[in-house]
Parts: structure tokens; C-alpha cells; sequence
């Protein structure tokens, strides 16, 4: 590229912005003293200093596609009540920082009548009862170019269902949904305790003039993790060995002349059991339990029903803080699938890939004796 | 009749809608176009309404991966997307990502906030995502010639705002809220995390190894980064000495709470005792494995230790291509006040490692996989820890280094006529 004469504004290379300048004064004063926290009521966290000061954290469910309007809606209000400061959780959901709690109704309503956010998902680990916290997914159909579903859309539809398990607290435990909408899984959904993966079922087709117009060819095959993909240079085009495809799409990423779409195939898989903090049971990867059902927009009824079974399957029959892994270990995965009422079949056994046996010896977790 | 009938259903039902949230930046952007506000992408929020529900209708995605997009002086942090409806959704037709680097821990003014929204009023979609799967604020929609612009427009702003990272490089770190709001903070995630970021602006802008690598930061073992599923170095805080017990919150919480139920008996070591009477707990520190079970329940009574730092897990992924991971137990523990240090130079020496001998788009979990934890310890110059496993190996087929074998008069001997085994000496000869 010719270097040109940069302006005196130029600059790269300067990275975020440093956080404490963007951070409710009361916080910077209490970094690092917080004594305790409880929550008061699902969504308003109670967070108290060393110090003696106290601030409520207020949580909203956001569908994480924000328009900027809805941001500068979200802004007027945290100008109104919070000094100018807001902030997001890891999981899509934005919090405002209160100092007053005579204004916390106030606040809620001004967000849930505004927005159309809705105050919750919490969870009160020493009185035991849990609130669903948010789904984390991807892009799927709004901007994704390999996905096997929608993202946005099946989150609206199941969290729709489980709407009244975000806004109060009547959970046995700790329950983390997610959704990736392929299996490359931007989203990482492999630990969660329910996780919706959005699969292919068949090999990309090769549109040879496609190919012979936009595709290098040696790049589109060395992108295949599987050497599935042959080039054939006198034909000027690529041939795909569909019993090594693993449906991944990384062709498509480097060759548009590769669409890898079957609508009538592609489709969703259910894993569960997985969790990552530590508390009491080590992580744990999450395991497939449906292995397909179809695309059905707009609203997905087969995924949500499958999801809601699995989820109450649960939220009936676990103990108080029991995750759905140590639900599953203590009843046995034959009972669950039962109460599930899931069918079991030989899509859930074999794995890909067997992970190398020694990493069943390698320590998971943080948990460990000094 | 409405042009997006499919959608048109979604805003059913009370969670929050994205597709009202389209149609809105669609009404929004309308309206600033007509108030002769400068808008670079005029109608585009609605032709993606359009192109999305075409997408319902048939069941598949309408974008393409575009190739390399970026902006001067940077090789990732966009990402390139096309419709494959160009005829019918022109104004979507270019549709590229700006990932940008989010303030450490989500924190925001609506200052510094109001002023990225009203760059992308100008130049982009004005549709967002608060925020992407590894933290990023996304940009969603823009045509290539915007991207510098808009990226200029960026770096002018106070605070200025910078690009994130994609592609095989360092991805945008990311750190739970920590000592800003948490009392579990084991060590300050959010510095530490801020210091990484800048460390590595250059591995974090260009990519240039086999794969992405990826630093999260949680304060405590509950991860609330989901750290140990996600990134090839997870720094996870810790303790080393005796959780901290204030016996009177004890009691306040034995008021109400079942004690014996909920924290003993699911404590995973059976590490807690509760006198009742006395309304009192005690810790077993030496057989606690620093779960946070009883800490979660009890956060008024009970604190980690004094003595914190971070265990590092090293290795984990989502499941292209062998698999999904969890990390494991690299660095069992690095004292709070060591880290950014210890973390620089160990992560360095992995790069450089897995730059030389890891394959095309293989994660550093999968290198230590093919090549063993023993490789992997002496390039970090970690001493091997009972910590690090479960369970030690149960294949004795071992493969010692010499300085391990002891000396054989009788073997000295036989070489000494001539005979030679396959030895290290040979080895040395072959080459």
C-alpha cells in the first residue's frame, strides 16, 4: 500500500478504552472492597462495600441484536438514573448501576414500558432459588454464512416459553442455555447445561462454473480439515468426497461455488449436561441428546417442545442446586431420557473423534487441594 | 398485505423481539434521512428485514463469505459478507462486520457510548449486537469503501474506539466484572485483561499464527466468562490458604438456612463440619478443593483465602476440528501480583511454539494433544504437578531421557565389543 501523509489524528494500535474511565464513580471508589451481595428481588442485585456504601444492580434481558436507537433509549435512562454508567453482563443481558433504591421501581418500569426489556434473570444461590439467565447465541440467518439455523429467532421462540422462569426465581438450580447455529460453534456451546447446534446433514454441492469464477482452487481444498476435497485442475473445478465431509462449510468460506445448504436437512441437535464453573461438580462437556430435528420457522415448535421437556425434566425432579449434570449423574441417563421423554438411538453413541486417551487423566477444572 | 409475513409472527410472545428491533432502525433510519442527516446506508435495516425473511421462507442463509476486508494497517477484525440476493436486496449487498473492542468488563458511559452509536448511524446499518460470542461490541452491516472511514471516524472520538480481533490471531480478551463489582475476585481480572490487550495490539490486529488464540479472565472458579470452555488460556482466580469464616454471619445465616442440608452435605470433599449448637462452621482447608459451593451459599460468611493468584487452564475449544476441550491445569497457581508477567512470557513461548510446528488451523489444545504435556512443560518451563492430572497415566510404556538412566557396567562392556543397541548414541549417529 503507498504510504501516504497521515493526518495528526491517525493512530492504530491504541486498543479499548481503559475500563475505569468508563465506570460509575462508585464502583472505582469500591474497587476490590466489596463486602457481600444478596439479591432482593429477581433481577436487582444488592451489592454492599466494605466501605458501607451500596449500590443494586438491575438486570434486563436484551435479544442481543440492539438497534442503536434502543441504545440511546437505554442511555436517556441510565443519564436519568445511574449517573451516565451502564454495563452488559456475558450473557446479553445490560445492567444499571443504582445507588438510590427508592428509584429501583422506577427504573424497571421506565425500562420495561421503554425498551420492552424484561427485569430478571437472577438467581439467589443461599435461599436456593434460581432465575434463567439468558440464552448466549450466535448471528444464524442475520449474518452468518454457514449456519444450519436461525440464531435469533429459535432464542425468541424458547425464551417465549421459559419467559416466566427469567423474571422470577423458582429454578432448583443453575441453568445455562445456549445456541450455536453450526457446529464450528462461534457461540462455544459445548459446556452448557442445555445447548441448542445448529448441524448439516450433507456434503456442500459444487456448482462448477461457480467454482471456475470465483474459487481459488488449491486454498479451497487445503481448507478442508478432512482432505475431503479434491482438485481436478483439468476440469478447472473440485470434487467433494462426501463419506470424509464433516458438513463443517469452511469450503464454502473460501469458495462461494460451495453451498453446502439442504433446507429440508439441515436442522437442530440438543446436547445437555454440560456446565463450567467448579461449584461442587467439575466442568463438564455437554452431551447430545437429539440428534436432529428440522427447521421450522418462524417459530420452531418441535426444537421448542424438545427444549422445554428437557429443561422441565429438570426443573420437576432436581434438588435444590442441582445442575443438570448432577441431576442426570444422580438419576441415571436412562431415567432422564424417560422423564425427558426423549428417544434414545444410535446417532448418540459413537463420537467423531475419540479424544485422545490420555486426556481423561488431565485434570479439568480448577479443582484441587494446597 | 405485509412484506414480511414470517416475521411479522417473532414479536409474538414477551421476550424482547430482534425483529422489532430491525424494524425500528428501519423506522429510525427513514426518519434520519428525511431530517437530511448524513446516513451512508440508507435503507439498508429493512432490506435486511426483507433478506432475513427470505431466509424464513427458505429455510437457509442468504450470505456469502467475502474474502479479506479490512481497514489500513490491520489484517482482521472485519469480517466480509455478501448477500446472495443482490438483485433483490441491493442495499444489503455489501454487509460487512466491524468487531469492536469492548471496554474490559462491559463497563459504558452513555457518553463514550452515544458517540460510537452515532458513528455507526452514519455509516453503517445501524443494527449492533451488545455484545458477540467472545465479547466484542459487533457492528452489523457496512459496505467495504465505509470501512475506513468509519474506522477514522472511531479513532476520533474520546474515548477512541479500536477494531477487535478475527481470524487466526488473538482474539479480543475478555474479563468477568471482577473487582468492580465482585467480592470473589481472586485477582483484578479487568486490569489484568486491560494490560494483555494492550500488550498485544499487534498479535491481536494481524494475524499471523495457525490458528485463533484466545485469553479470558474469571475472577473465581464459577467462571462466569465461561473461561474454561472457551479459551486456550483461561485464567481462573484462586486461593491458596484457608477460606476466610466470620463466624456471626454464620450465625445470621443458620437463622434460616439449613445448613447441614445445603452446605455440608454438598460440600464435593466433605471438607465442612457444623457445630449446631454453637451455630458454627469449620473448614478441612487442607482437603477443600476451592469449588466455591459454600462461598456461593454463604457470601457474607465466608471469603476465599488471603493468599490469591490464578490457576491457568490451558488447551480449551469448541469441537472443530477433533473436538471440544476443556482446558486443564497448566500453572497451578500464579500469585495475583505475578500474573501479567508470568502470563507474557508464558504465552510467548507457547506462540512461538505453536508457530513453528502447529499445523493450519490447529488450537494450541490440539498441538499439546499431538505432541504430549511433557513437550508442552518444557517450552513453558513448567515444573510437572500432581495438579495438572486426575489420575496419573495408566500405560507404563515410558520413554525416559538419558540423564535418567543409570550406568551398565555390563551394557558399557558390550559396547565396548561393538554391540550396539538402539540407543541414544545411535540416534545421534543416524542424524
Amino acid at each position: 500500500m503507498q504510504q501516504q501523509e497521515k493526518p495528526p489524528w491517525w493512530k492504530t494500535d491504541f486498543g479499548p478504552p481503559y475500563f475505569k474511565d468508563l465506570m460509575h464513580p462508585v464502583l472505582k471508589k469500591n474497587y476490590g472492597k466489596w463486602a457481600y451481595h444478596e439479591v432482593i428481588r429477581p433481577g436487582v442485585i444488592k451489592r454492599v462495600a466494605e466501605s458501607g456504601d451500596v449500590v443494586y444492580v438491575v438486570r434486563f434481558g436484551t435479544p442481543r441484536l440492539i438497534s442503536i436507537y434502543t441504545i440511546r433509549e437505554l442511555c436517556d435512562i441510565a443519564d436519568k438514573y445511574c449517573d451516565g454508567y451502564l454495563r452488559w453482563t456475558s450473557r446479553h443481558n445490560v445492567e444499571f448501576i443504582l445507588t438510590d433504591e427508592s428509584k429501583i421501581d422506577d427504573l424497571i418500569k421506565e425500562v420495561e414500558e421503554k425498551v420492552g426489556f424484561p427485569c430478571g434473570g437472577t438467581w439467589d444461590t443461599p435461599r436456593g432459588k434460581y432465575g434463567l439467565t439468558n440464552i448466549i447465541h450466535t448471528q444464524g440467518w442475520i449474518h452468518c454464512h454457514t449456519p444450519a439455523i436461525d440464531a435469533s429467532g429459535i432464542v425468541k421462540a424458547i425464551m417465549d416459553e421459559l419467559y416466566e422462569y427469567f423474571v422470577d426465581m423458582k429454578l432448583p438450580g443453575l441453568c445455562r442455555i445456549s445456541l450455536a447455529c453450526c457446529a464450528n460453534m462461534c457461540g462455544a456451546v459445548h459446556a452448557s447445561d442445555i445447548s441448542i447446534v445448529g448441524i448439516h446433514r450433507t456434503p456442500p454441492l459444487v456448482d462448477d462454473d461457480a467454482v471456475r469464477r470465483m474459487c481459488e482452487l488449491p486454498s479451497t481444498a487445503a481448507a478442508c480439515p478432512t482432505a475431503a476435497i479434491k482438485v481436478k485442475a483439468k476440469e478447472k473445478t473440485l470434487e467433494v468426497d462426501g463419506e470424509k465431509c464433516m458438513y463443517c462449510g469452511n469450503c464454502y468460506t473460501m469458495c462461494p461455488g460451495m453451498p453446502l445448504f439442504d433446507p429440508e436437512n439441515d436442522g437442530a441437535a440438543i446436547l445437555c449436561a454440560g456446565k463450567v464453573s467448579d461449584a461442587r461438580h467439575p466442568p463438564e462437556l455437554s452431551k447430545v441428546v437429539v440428534p436432529w430435528v428440522p427447521n421450522e420457522p418462524p417459530r420452531w415448535p418441535t426444537l421448542v417442545e424438545k427444549v422445554k421437556s428437557i429443561f422441565m425434566a429438570w426443573a420437576n425432579n432436581a434438588k435444590k442446586h442441582e445442575r443438570m449434570v448432577e441431576f442426570i449423574e444422580r438419576i441415571g441417563w436412562e431415567r432422564f431420557f424417560d422423564l425427558a421423554g426423549l428417544e434414545f438411538s444410535w446417532h448418540l453413541i459413537d463420537d467423531f473423534r475419540v479424544p485422545p486417551f490420555m486426556y481423561a487423566s488431565y485434570r479439568v477444572g480448577t479443582q484441587f487441594r494446597w | 398485505m405485509s412484506e414480511t409475513p414470517l416475521l411479522d409472527q417473532i414479536p409474538d410472545g414477551p421476550w424482547p423481539s430482534f425483529v422489532k428491533e430491525i424494524k425500528k432502525t428501519a423506522e429510525m433510519q427513514d426518519k434520519a434521512v428525511a431530517e437530511g442527516k448524513e446516513i451512508k446506508m440508507p435503507g439498508s435495516a429493512r432490506a435486511l428485514l426483507k433478506q432475513i425473511e427470505i431466509s424464513y421462507k427458505d429455510k437457509k442463509t442468504h450470505w456469502k463469505h467475502g474474502g479479506i476486508v479490512s481497514v489500513v494497517g490491520y489484517g482482521g477484525g472485519v469480517i466480509g459478507r455478501y448477500s446472495d440476493l443482490e438483485d433483490i436486496v441491493p442495499e444489503v449487498h455489501h454487509f460487512h462486520t466491524i468487531r469492536v473492542n469492548m471496554p474490559t468488563g462491559w463497563f459504558y458511559s452513555t457518553k463514550a457510548l452515544r458517540q460510537l452509536m452515532d458513528v455507526w448511524e452514519k455509516w453503517g446499518s445501524g443494527i449492533t449486537n451488545f455484545h458477540g460470542s467472545t465479547g466484542d461490541i459487533i457492528l452489523l452491516g457496512t459496505r467495504s469503501e465505509y470501512l475506513q472511514p468509519c474506522f477514522e471516524d472511531m479513532m476520533k472520538l474520546d474515548p477512541p474506539f479500536d477494531i477487535g480481533g478475527s481470524g487466526s490471531d488473538l482474539r479480543t480478551p475478555s474479563a468477568c466484572m471482577g473487582p468492580a463489582l465482585c467480592e470473589f475476585a481472586c485477582y483484578d481480572t479487568l486490569q489484568v485483561c486491560y494490560d494483555i490487550t494492550m500488550e498485544y495490539q499487534n498479535e491481536l490486529h494481524r494475524p499471523m499464527w495457525p490458528y485463533k488464540f484466545k485469553f479470558k479472565f474469571s475472577g473465581c472458579p464459577n467462571d462466569c466468562v465461561a473461561a474454561k470452555a472457551r479459551a486456550d488460556c483461561a485464567v481462573i482466580g484462586t486461593w491458596k490458604d484457608e477460606i476466610q469464616i466470620d463466624q456471626d454471619a454464620v450465625k445470621e445465616y443458620a437463622e434460616w438456612m439449613d445448613i447441614e442440608e445445603e452446605v455440608v452435605k454438598l460440600c464435593p470433599t466433605g471438607a465442612i463440619s457444623y457445630d449446631a449448637e454453637k451455630k458454627e462452621i469449620k473448614i478441612d482447608n487442607s482437603n477443600c478443593v476451592r469449588c466455591m459451593h459454600c462461598i456461593n451459599k454463604m457470601p457474607k460468611a465466608l471469603k476465599p483465602g488471603k493468599e490469591r493468584g490464578a490457576t491457568v487452564l490451558i488447551g480449551a475449544k469448541a469441537p472443530f476440528v477433533e473436538g471440544a476441550i476443556i482446558g486443564w491445569v497448566a500453572v497451578p497457581f500464579i500469585p495475583a501480583d505475578e500474573l501479567f508477567d508470568r502470563l507474557c512470557e508464558m504465552a510467548e513461548k507457547i506462540w512461538e511454539w505453536w508457530d513453528d510446528i502447529g499445523k493450519f488451523r490447529e488450537r494450541v489444545g490440539e498441538l499439546i494433544w499431538r505432541r504430549g504435556i511433557g513437550e508442552f512443560l518444557n517450552v513453558i518451563g513448567q515444573e510437572a504437578d500432581v495438579r495438572m492430572i486426575k489420575h496419573p497415566r495408566t500405560n507404563p510404556f515410558m520413554f525416559f531421557k538419558e540423564e535418567e538412566l543409570v550406568q551398565s557396567e555390563v551394557v558399557k562392556k558390550l559396547k565396548e565389543k561393538g554391540i550396539k543397541w538402539r540407543s541414544f548414541e545411535y540416534e545421534e549417529e543416524e542424524i
